[in-house]
């Protein structure tokens, strides 16, 4: 009917009609949108820098050089060097990559560990529901932060074990959230169907409730990214991520901020790369 | 009202329990030996199994919980390894300082967020409403660690208004106190003022939106009382509940804040207890925080029926 009436000119046909892909029509979609794009180039440029890190630094990121130590920004140095003669410039973009790792790691793992679960407690509901929904609570009782750190601490400092106390402490929002879908899903018709036509549970779950529950998800998803290059650069900046002498962000402004009285073009450097 | 609040109790014993096991299984994930950690350097076989004993780390593990939430129940949270004091006593001394830091922050965050959420949505689509959305989304996504050194560059640095570091009781000089806390409470309210702002601001613009507004502008009030007096205290409920539920944020930030400022407060002993490997303590503190941050929640939900009448029935 939609076709005779294009056809009759009730309806003007758009230009791309049908001969769009949904990849082109998310491009198009995406190019129309000023903000969105601009966050994706300075996504894309913080990608780069952290994935050519090696290549496009000036300088070996943990090479001290004792001629120049805690230097102003110079044509040599174009963020200046630190306390041990090491160049900022180049410690900013290696320190890119433990943050970018951290955001990519943690969510990996609380999504490993909060989808399987979230989806148990949704789809099975009773008992399985209530204990694990109590267990969330009480992970979600404990300050994201104060979680994190008491688990580094008790892992032990390393980049590593930031992650996985990070990612740790993120899974309750992706058990929540998960159970929350799947229990929005299930209900569905197109699911009674599956069921009717006797699909067994596994199949119900991954082939027809999964795809639905993904796009929160992925939202969810890059939300907590941020949430965790954040807490890796705080718990760096205590001293329980990444250890010296890799850089990264937090704990190259912790040792820059016992130079306070010192030089100012140092900390901007990378402060407002961390926010 | 009665059964909610009944309810809502008996949801928290359980929460409670989980949160007493997370913290009991922390101390599980220390490699190697807790009792050969504890000995330290000194290696004696007999000292170590005398702690063994000592702490029933001999036991099986849920005897070794019994024994440990048996200590907590009894106000009994253990001992700290460096400074040989009860955990309570210390985590008594210091809650204090966090607590003057945290209601100086809610304040800051309160008189930013609201007003600039008033303005943002009395003012819709202006350069008002842009202006306090860029700084609601700066105040999210600047961390605490950054802004604070900033601070303490300008205003102890260059300027010289305010100490650096430092912590004077409020007991003691109040003049001074304020000085030492007005910047980390600001860095740590500055934190919440976006949320604050962003709620305040789609909670008014509901509320400006309604029929008892426009019934409140048709009888003639002035505007000025039209938005404080009849949409404000309305848009106001959800916002002030969000305050207790964002207290969570205000502990995780004082971590680092007091870490920042030299004060010591909370945040300052679990990082001090972290570094002197203090496990006792840092459970300690997860526990009283968490144990908080359950009681905010649950009068947050109180509160919020209390002043909503629709929901009281």
């Amino acid at each position: 009917m939609a076709d005779a009436a294009v056809s009759t000119g009730l309806i003007a046909k758009p230009a791309d009609w049908g001969a769009e892909s949904p990849s082109a029509r998310t491009l198009r979609r995406l190019l129309r949108r000023k903000g969105a794009l601009l966050g994706l180039l300075v996504i894309a440029l913080f990608v780069a820098v952290a994935v050519l890190a090696p290549l496009i630094a000036p300088y070996d990121p943990t090479a001290q050089t004792w001629t120049a130590v805690r230097k102003p920004p110079s044509l040599a140095h174009w963020l200046g060097t630190d306390d041990v003669g090491r160049d900022i410039l180049s410690r900013v973009m290696f320190g890119a990559r433990a943050s970018l790792l951290a955001g990519v790691v943690s969510v990996a793992i609380a999504i490993a560990i909060g989808l399987p679960a979230g989806m148990l407690a949704g789809y099975l509901g009773g008992f399985i529901d209530a204990l694990l929904s109590r267990m969330t609570d009480a992970m979600l009782a404990c300050p994201f932060l104060i979680l994190a750190i008491a688990l580094a601490a008790f892992l032990g400092p390393s980049l590593t074990n930031a992650m996985i106390a990070i990612g740790i402490s993120t899974t309750p929002i992706f058990v929540r959230l998960t159970r929350g879908q799947v229990m929005a899903v299930k209900v569905e018709d197109y699911v009674e169907a599956a069921r009717a036509v006797g699909n067994p549970h596994w199949r119900i779950v991954l082939v027809h409730v999964l795809p639905n529950i993904l796009p929160t998800l992925i939202v969810q998803a890059t939300l907590s990214m941020a949430g965790a290059i954040i807490a890796e650069a705080a718990l760096s900046f205590l001293g329980l991520g990444q250890q010296p002498p890799a850089p990264s962000w937090g704990s190259m402004l912790n040792s820059a901020q016992r130079f306070l009285v010192t030089s100012l073009g140092w900390r901007c450097g990378r402060g407002s790369r961390s926010s | 009202m009665l059964t909610f609040l009944g309810r809502r109790l008996l949801q928290v014993v359980p929460t409670l329990f989980f949160v007493s096991i997370i913290i009991f299984s922390l101390q599980q994930l220390l490699p190697g030996d807790p009792a050969l950690i504890m000995a330290g350097e000194d290696r004696d076989p007999q000292v170590i199994a005398q702690i063994r004993q000592q702490y029933h780390l001999d036991r099986p593990l849920h005897v070794q919980y019994v024994y440990w939430i048996r200590g907590v129940l009894s106000g009994n949270l253990g001992e700290s390894m460096r400074i040989k004091q009860p955990v309570l006593e210390l985590i008594r001394d210091k809650l204090p300082v966090t607590i003057q830091l945290a209601s100086m922050a809610i304040v800051i965050a309160l008189l930013i967020g609201v007003s600039a959420g008033v303005v943002s949505a009395v003012k819709k689509d202006t350069v008002w409403d842009y202006g306090a959305n860029v700084f609601a989304l700066w105040g999210i996504s600047t961390p605490n660690f950054w802004l604070g050194i900033m601070l303490i560059f300008l205003f102890s640095v260059k300027l010289g208004w305010l100490p650096a570091s430092g912590y004077v009781r409020l007991g003691e000089d109040w003049r001074a106190s304020l000085a030492a806390t007005i910047m980390p409470a600001f860095v740590l309210g500055n934190a919440i003022a976006g949320v604050l702002m962003r709620h305040t601001r789609s909670a008014m613009l509901q509320v400006l939106d309604s029929d008892y507004v426009r019934t409140a502008r048709a009888k003639g009030l002035l505007e000025r009382s039209v938005i404080l007096k009849h949409a404000m205290r309305n848009a106001l409920t959800p916002v002030i509940t969000l305050g207790a539920i964002e207290f969570g944020t205000l502990l995780s930030g004082a971590v680092l804040t007091e870490q920042i400022f030299s004060i010591p407060g909370f945040g300052k002993l679990i990082v001090d207890a972290v570094f002197n490997r203090d496990y006792a303590v840092v459970q300690g503190v997860v526990l009283v925080t968490a144990t908080t941050y359950i009681v905010l929640n649950l009068i947050a939900d109180v509160a919020y029926i209390m002043v909503n009448p629709r929901l009281r029935s």
